[in-house]
Formats: structure tokens, C-alpha cells, sequence
């Protein structure tokens, strides 16, 4: 198949142009090199890694929990270990692998597939990485060291207030959770900026790939929805360390408050989850079922809409509280509401497949079982939508089949598939896909048999976050095949673990474009040059390797001895303006670390906030220090010619 | 304890609802599954794409369609909804039986509410209501949130410290049905289970006069020395019994102990034996308990049950 690069041979070219690439955007050598690389894929390979630890991690107290409730009575757990452990699982699912896994392929992604040869803000890019890095050792290392959090991931106030959770365990929680908010809305801003202004040339909006718009109104919604639960956190912070009461009601303080704040953050989180998943989905529906996506409109829309809908439905978290019914008959209808463009999304992807040749590989696979659990969770989801409805099954196992439904199904198995998907890209080895096809059936039925005996649990009365039931209970067998389901979800991903490992050194090479993908990071090299591309594509259509036209244009005139990329216009992506790109740098890791003695040293101290940002200044100072750049006068007219 | 077996209107209603949604949730799954299983096969057949204006626009007429059904069927959801809704939510109607309910790390205190101060009935971990008649449930925490939940009855209410709720609820036939707290108050939050003991009218009055009266007197010499161990050791610093020295209400009032069927908050049955082990190492049934354990020699702890068990 014949790629942009071969296409590059019949254009006027300077001949050593690759070579000056190569030594422009090189990263720096060795063990110096990791501390300071600024490109989008080191960093975005890295961030995906560390992700993929964490959940590894929030997989092992997964699997402590099902095993503590496989029999009633269990005593492998006391409550102080469950409690913490349960504590974990959900802070490291949603605070270390959820959100940071999003953003962290987006970052891996994004710039190959807008076209460009870097992420925009690239050492606040790192910066952002090594704040999350901090963070979650932090939060381990609490944890290790029996401080771990023991409020659960939600940290209803007063439980985690001082006078209830006396000590440094949700000192360590709140702390960590600002870690993660700093390091997400950094990257939100850098994608939204990215997708913005350096698409490459002739990739207006309504030529950009679903996967982008996800990533776009994904970002969006960190910004809005992040700060709110920073600013909870802070005050839980303030509260338990400077005897503030925000949250005690004894001196005017209001828990719903809290709740309020938490939720306005935690729900929309689900979508910021859920959103660059269906992303995922609508890029490799069309690549295996080998037909252009049906209705790219109506996804692109109901994307948005998601988005805006995401922050109407908080208070169905609080449906219990006993508020009053006309707000509650307003969130139930937000709560059903946001079915419709869910809808639309599942029935593009159905009528995709319906008119396509499906070919069934491990990717395709992923995003079936996603379509299955996805469209049941919804299902359930509506129900729990419904205020008298989920006044029975609020805080009980229903609710833990519907939520897992949805994380797993419509979030863990769209990753995975990106993750068989995009590998190639990224490593240059096929994963096996015999392997592939063991770890999703394994996973699939795993998921089954854990979660959906759950619903039944829930009815029967079996509430959340109980380190253990009464035999008379009745709860034992559908408990004992949870937890056999839990272990076949942990085969399949030892199974996915082998295949890595198995595939890195073995895999079959992939080439540029193994599956016949739409998308610019299919017309590079797998995997990717620092620069990404030799030639910046222009882009002719909505799917840019598909619909290339005989003269397959390029931007020429980008020069090679500067790390330049091309700034475009928001709407047409016209060409407006060149930027220089920062190189290597030790700053963003230099900064991180006063950031850390900041927020970890205030649990201590209050003096932290004074030593660290007297470390911060000579940082960001060495940051901030001009470069000497030599003046490039042309204008972008003959730069884009 | 089931959601599924309601004994009263307002679980019955929302059981209702759950049916409805249970039936057309399991047939929107069937149809959208099988329309992808079906064109999975259809299209795994094709040696050929298929594309061209003719076929792009039956696609869009059947996803136009199946968005409008979708959008139908969460209309008439939301109507459901809001009915039952407001069915369940009706106020009190007079002559309702009112009960403060209060969540304790990890114990429900309850209170029958009377105008009649002397007339108002307090214990723990045990409500005994009237059949069929109204009874107002109002709730409140005395230190982090509770929920109250009664599967057979209602859906459940968030005790939450700085505010009163209330919801109401009914019971329509005799039985013992079992409460939890719903949500997670700490260490002990798996064993916080109440009983809700629904009798009829007769029967509940002559258990109300019965709670009313004060503290049995010890009647033998073993209960007399049972009420001096209770009096001189740690157990009067946290508990009440009415018509003795001990009126702490720090822990569950004690007056009518015997005649409850559980102890600690429905962990275990409210027998000699258990009530023996609950007294002297509390930790070990409960680990993060408030109560302390309790060194008592032989012949105390014989005299302390003795006395426990007299307090019908």
C-alpha cells in the first residue's frame, strides 16, 4: 500500500530533509533522555504504562475484595483492611487508571492523528505526567505503609472529616486527588489546544475524525468538571488540617455541600470515561466493518450533546438524601435524557456493521462486547435514573452491577481494543491475536459472571461496602460465582499481559498501516519518528488515507533544522501561523517536585506552603529562560505552498 | 429481606415501577442485540460492500426510527416514574404513628414520638409497628450519614447529622422484616441491621405499654448483685435503664434488653450465650466497636446476664 511517505519521492525535495529532521527532533540520549523528553509519544507512552500499573493494582484489591465476600463470614480481611482496600480500588480505578488513561492515549494519539508533529505545551505536558507520577506514589506509598485512605473513593464528609477519620489516611486521600485534577485539566488544555490550532491543513471540523471530537468534548468537560472536585478536596483539606468547617455541621458547616461539589465532578466523570471509549469505537467500526462510519453527524452531535448533558445529572448520586421532589423529577428527566444520544451512538455503529464485511479480529471483538455490556449498563442505568426506583437500589450491589457494567463494558473493553489496535502503531509488532481472542472471551464471560449476579444481590437486599454478611442472608452462592467470575476476568488479563510480553519481542511486523486504517497515524511509520511525519499530510477528506487523491499533497515548507509546527486556523484549518516547539528540558521534572513537597509536606506541615514554592521559583524561572532562536522571516503563504 | 417481596404500598408500588422496567428494559436489549447479532451475520456473509445513496438512506430511516421509539419509551418511563413518584411520597395522614429514628456509629436509636412526654417509648435496633397503619419515619444522625432501609417497605432515607428527613411508610401484613444501613458510616457499616416487627394493633399496644414501664427491679439476689456489677463497672458510663441509676445515652437504651430479638444492632440473637461473648469482647464480634471489652471475674458476668436477661 502505497503511504504519504512514498509520496513524499515525487516532490521536490531538499535530500538531506530527514536526516535534519532526525537531528532536530532527536530526544536526548539515555537515562537523561527519559528525564526530559518532551515528546507526545514518550510521555504518552509512558502515561499509558503507568495507567495500566495502576489498574493492574486496582485489579489485585479487586480481587482481595471478591475474595473476602466469596463466603459470608469470612475473616481473610478485617474491616479496617477492607475498608482501605475498597477505598483503593475505587480512588486508583477513577483517580489514577480512568481519567489519566484517557488522556494519556489522547495524548499518544491525538497529534498523529490531527497531523502534526507535536502535542502543543509539550513540557507542560510532562509536567502534568510527573505531578500524576507523584501522586499516585504518594498514594501507594500511603498505603504500604498502612495510611491508606479508608473513607471510600466518594469520601462522604463527616466520615472523612477530622473528627471521624482522625490521623494522615484522607490527608493522603485529598492530597492525591489534587495530584490527579492538576495533572488532567493540563492535559485537557493541551488537547483542546492541540485539536484546535494544529490540525493539519485541509482537516476543517467537519473533516475531523470522531476519536478527536471525543477527545475535544472530553477535555471540555475536564475543564468544567475538575476544578469543581479540586475545590472540594481543598476544603476537605482545610477542614482536616487547618480546622476550618466547611463540611461540620455543628458550626454551620453543610455535608451536602460535599456532595454537591463531588458529584458535580463525579458524574460527568463517567463520560469523560465513556466519551474517548466511544471514540474508540466509532474509529474501529469503520476500519472492520470496511465501510465509511454511518451517520458521522449524528455521533459528532450526540458527543456534544453528552458532554453538555453530563453535568445535569449529578444529584441522582443523592436521589436518598430526601430532596425535594420537584428537583428530583428534573434530574431523573436530565438522567434519561442522556440515553437518547447514547442511543444514537449505538445504532450508527449497528447500521455501520449492517452495511459493512465485518472482519472479526481482536479490536472489532473488544468493541462488540462493549456494545453488549454497554447497551445492558444503559439499560440498568435508565433504571437507576428513575427516583423511587433507585431509592431501593441505591448504595446496594445493583447499583455495583450497573456501575461495572458500565466502566468495564463501556470503558476497560474499548480500551483494550484500542490497546490491540493501536499497538502495532505504537510498537511496530502485531499483538497475537490467537492470545487477543482467549483474553476477550476470558474477560467477556468473566464480566458476566462477576457483575450481573449483582443485580440479584441488590435486590435481595445486599448493600455496598460491607466487608461481610450474615449466612441467614442467602447471599453466599450468587457472591461465591462473583468472585469465580472476578477470577476469570484476572485470567484473561494475565492472558493479555503474556501476549504483550510475548508480542514485544515476537509479534509479526506491522508496517505502516496493518489493519487498512482511515487515519493520519496510519500514513507515518510504525512506530512514529520523533517528528511524526516527514511532510505534514494535507488532508482531502473525512478519512484522509482513504480518500487521498493521486497528488497527495504536503507541506513543504515547514523547515527541519527547528522543532516548527504549523498553526491552523480553528474552523477550515487554513495554515496561519508557525511555532517553534520547546526541546528537551528538565524543567517540567524539576517543577513537579516542589509541586510534590507542596501538597505531600502540608499534611505535615504548614510551612510546606512556603518551602515549596520557594523551590518552585528557581524552576520555573530555568522554565521560563529565553532561548536564542534565530529569525526565520518567510511568511506562511510560502511556507504552505 | 428483598426489594422483590414487598409487604406494603410504597415497595409495592416501586416494585411495580421496576417490573415495568425490567420487562422493557429485557426486550430493548433483545431487539438491540439481536439487530446486531443479525447484522453481524449478514454482513460477515458479504463478499461485496454494499453502499450508494439507496442504502444510506434506509440505514438513516431505521436509526431515525429506532431514535424515535427510544425517545418514546423514556417519555412514557418518565410519566411512570413521576407517578410512582408521588405515590410513594404522600404526606402522613392523620393519626399516622410517628418515629425518630437516629444513627449511632454503628446502633439505630428509636423514639416514639408522643405529645406526652411520659409516654414516649425509646430503645435500639428494633421497630415494632402497627399493621396498616401509617407510620411517619423521621430521621436524623448523631455523627456521620446513615441510611435507613427497609427492602420490604420503602426505598431508603440518608440520615444526615445537621438535617432532618422523613419519609412514610406501611406495613400490610404481620412479619419481621429486616433493615440495614445503606450507607457506608465506617468501620462496622456491615452490621448495622435494625428489625422492623410489624404486628397487629392489639398486639403492638400491649408491646408500647410494656416499653413504657420502667426497668424491671432485680428480683433475686443474683440480679441484685448483676445490677450492682452493671452500676459499678464501665457499663452505666454509655447506657440507660430507666428506673435504675444508669441513664447514659451514649449506647442503646437497655431498659427492655430481654424483650429484643437481637443484639449489637442485629448481629447476633439475642441469647445468653451471645449476650455473654458480646459483654466480655465485643471487639471480637464487632473489631472497631465503640463499646469496650470487659473484664469481669465468673460469678459477676453469671450475675450480670442474670440481670441482662431479667429486663423483659
Amino acid at each position: 500500500m502505497v503511504t504519504i511517505e512514498d509520496a513524499l519521492t515525487e516532490q521536490p525535495l531538499d535530500p538531506g530533509e530527514r536526516e535534519k529532521l532526525e537531528r532536530t527532533w532527536q530526544p536526548c540520549p539515555g537515562f537523561r533522555g527519559w528525564l526530559t523528553s518532551v515528546d507526545h509519544k514518550s510521555v504518552g507512552k509512558r502515561y499509558v504504562a503507568t495507567a495500566f500499573l495502576f489498574f493492574l493494582l486496582g485489579g489485585l484489591e479487586a480481587s482481595a475484595i471478591r475474595l473476602q465476600l466469596a463466603r459470608p463470614e469470612n475473616r481473610l480481611l478485617d474491616p479496617d483492611q477492607y475498608n482501605q482496600i475498597f477505598t483503593m480500588h475505587g480512588t486508583t480505578m477513577m483517580f489514577l487508571f480512568g481519567v489519566p488513561v484517557v488522556l494519556a492515549s489522547a495524548t499518544y494519539l491525538i497529534p498523529l492523528m490531527v497531523g502534526t508533529r507535536n502535542i502543543s505545551y509539550p513540557r507542560l505536558n510532562a509536567f502534568g505526567y510527573w505531578v500524576y507520577l507523584i501522586g499516585g506514589l504518594f498514594l501507594y506509598s500511603g498505603f504500604i505503609l498502612n495510611t491508606g485512605p479508608d473513607s471510600g473513593w466518594f469520601s462522604y464528609v463527616p466520615l472523612a472529616g477530622p473528627e471521624y477519620s482522625p490521623g494522615k489516611r484522607m490527608d493522603v486521600w485529598a492530597q492525591t486527588v489534587t495530584f490527579t485534577e492538576i495533572a488532567a485539566i493540563i492535559a485537557g488544555i493541551e488537547l483542546i489546544v492541540t485539536i484546535l490550532k494544529q490540525r493539519a491543513p485541509g482537516m476543517s471540523l467537519h473533516r475531523m475524525p470522531l476519536y478527536v471530537w471525543a477527545i475535544l468534548v472530553t477535555s471540555f468537560v475536564v475543564l468544567f468538571a475538575m476544578p469543581s472536585v479540586a475545590l472540594a478536596s481543598q476544603m476537605l483539606a482545610f477542614d482536616r488540617l487547618v480546622g476550618t468547617h466547611f463540611f461540620n455541621p455543628a458550626e454551620g458547616g453543610d455535608p451536602f455541600l460535599w456532595q454537591h461539589l463531588f458529584w458535580f465532578f463525579g458524574h460527568p466523570e463517567v463520560y469523560i470515561m465513556f466519551l474517548p471509549a466511544a471514540g474508540f469505537a466509532s474509529e474501529i467500526i469503520p476500519v472492520f466493518a470496511r465501510r465509511k462510519m454511518f451517520g458521522h453527524t449524528a455521533v459528532v452531535l450526540a458527543l456534544v450533546a453528552t458532554g453538555f448533558i453530563s453535568f445535569g445529572l449529578w444529584v441522582h448520586h443523592m436521589f436518598a438524601t430526601g430532596l425535594p421532589q420537584l428537583s428530583q423529577s428534573f434530574f431523573t428527566a436530565a438522567s434519561l435524557m442522556i440515553a437518547i444520544p447514547s442511543g444514537v451512538q449505538v445504532f450508527c455503529w449497528i447500521a455501520t456493521l449492517w452495511a459493512g464485511r465485518p472482519r472479526f479480529d481482536t479490536p472489532l471483538l473488544f468493541v462488540l462486547g462493549f456494545i453488549a455490556l454497554f447497551v445492558l449498563g444503559g439499560i440498568t442505568g435508565v433504571m437507576v435514573g428513575s427516583v423511587p426506583f433507585d431509592q431501593q437500589v441505591h448504595d446496594t450491589y445493583f447499583v455495583v452491577a450497573h456501575l461495572h457494567y458500565v466502566q468495564v463494558g463501556a470503558f476497560v473493553f474499548p480500551l483494550f481494543a484500542a490497546f490491540y489496535f493501536w499497538f502495532p502503531k505504537v510498537t511496530g509488532r502485531m499483538l497475537s491475536e490467537r492470545a487477543g481472542k482467549w483474553n476477550f472471551w476470558l474477560f467477556f464471560l468473566g464480566v458476566n459472571i462477576t457483575f450481573f449476579p449483582m443485580h440479584f444481590l441488590g435486590m435481595m437486599g445486599m448493600t455496598r461496602r460491607i466487608y461481610t454478611y450474615l449466612p441467614e442472608t442467602g447471599w453466599g452462592d450468587l457472591n461465591l460465582l462473583a468472585t469465580a467470575g472476578a477470577m476469570l476476568i484476572a485470567a484473561s488479563v494475565v492472558v493479555f499481559l503474556g501476549n504483550i510480553a510475548w508480542s514485544l519481542r515476537r509479534g509479526g511486523l506491522a508496517g505502516e498501516n496493518p489493519w487498512d486504517a482511515h487515519t493520519l497515524e496510519w500514513a507515518t511509520s510504525s512506530p512514529p519518528p520523533p517528528y511524526n511525519f516527514t511532510h505534514l499530510p494535507v488532508v482531502e477528506g473525512l478519512y484522509p488515507v482513504w480518500e487521498r487523491s493521486a497528488e497527495r499533497p504536503v507541506v513543504t515548507g515547514l523547515s527541519a533544522e527547528r522543532r516548527e509546527i504549523l498553526v491552523t486556523t480553528v474552523l477550515d484549518a487554513e495554515p496561519d501561523s508557525r511555532h517553534e516547539n520547546p526541546g528537551p528540558s528538565i524543567w517540567p521534572l524539576l517543577s513537579a517536585l516542589p509541586v510534590g513537597v507542596t501538597f505531600i509536606g502540608g499534611i505535615f506541615t504548614p510551612w510546606a506552603f512556603v518551602i515549596g514554592p520557594a523551590l518552585m521559583l528557581p524552576a520555573l524561572i530555568g522554565w521560563g529562560w529565553p532561548q536564542a532562536i534565530p529569525p526565520d522571516d518567510r511568511s506562511i503563504e510560502e511556507v504552505a505552498a | 429481606m428483598s426489594a422483590a417481596d414487598p409487604a406494603g404500598p410504597q415497595a409495592d408500588r416501586i416494585w411495580d415501577l421496576g417490573l415495568l422496567f425490567i420487562t422493557l428494559g429485557s426486550v430493548v436489549y433483545a431487539v438491540v442485540i439481536g439487530f446486531l447479532l443479525y447484522a453481524l451475520w449478514q454482513g460477515g456473509r458479504r463478499v461485496e460492500s454494499v453502499g450508494g445513496p439507496a442504502v444510506e438512506h434506509g440505514l438513516t430511516q431505521w436509526v431515525a426510527g429506532a431514535i424515535v421509539v427510544t425517545t418514546v419509551l423514556l417519555l412514557g418511563l418518565l410519566v411512570a416514574n413521576l407517578a410512582v413518584g408521588r405515590a410513594t411520597a404522600e404526606f402522613a395522614q392523620p393519626g399516622a404513628l410517628t418515629i425518630r429514628v437516629t444513627g449511632h456509629q454503628w446502633w439505630w436509636e428509636i423514639e416514639y414520638a408522643d405529645p406526652e412526654p411520659s409516654r414516649r417509648v425509646v430503645t435500639a435496633n428494633e421497630i415494632h409497628i402497627p399493621v396498616g397503619r401509617q407510620v411517619r419515619v423521621e430521621v436524623s444522625s448523631r455523627d456521620v450519614i446513615h441510611s435507613f432501609w427497609v427492602p420490604n417497605l420503602h426505598g431508603k432515607l440518608d440520615l444526615t447529622p445537621g438535617y432532618r428527613a422523613s419519609t412514610v411508610l406501611r406495613a400490610d401484613r404481620p412479619g419481621v422484616y429486616h433493615g440495614r444501613c445503606a450507607e457506608f458510616c465506617g468501620l462496622q457499616h456491615a452490621r448495622m441491621d435494625f428489625r422492623v416487627i410489624a404486628e397487629s394493633p392489639g398486639r403492638f399496644a400491649a408491646w408500647y405499654e410494656g416499653q413504657l414501664r420502667p426497668g424491671r427491679a432485680p428480683a433475686t439476689t443474683l440480679e441484685q448483685q448483676g445490677q450492682q456489677v452493671f452500676l459499678s463497672r464501665g457499663c452505666v458510663l454509655c447506657h440507660t435503664v430507666r428506673g435504675s441509676a444508669a441513664g447514659s445515652r451514649v449506647g442503646p437504651d437497655l431498659t427492655h434488653l430481654a424483650s429484643r430479638g437481637t443484639i449489637a444492632a442485629g448481629t447476633l440473637p439475642n441469647t445468653r450465650g451471645h449476650l455473654a461473648g458480646w459483654v466480655l469482647d465485643p471487639q471480637s464480634i464487632k473489631p472497631g466497636v465503640l463499646m469496650p471489652p470487659n473484664q469481669l471475674a465468673a460469678n459477676e458476668l453469671r450475675a450480670l446476664l442474670a440481670y441482662l436477661q431479667s429486663l423483659n
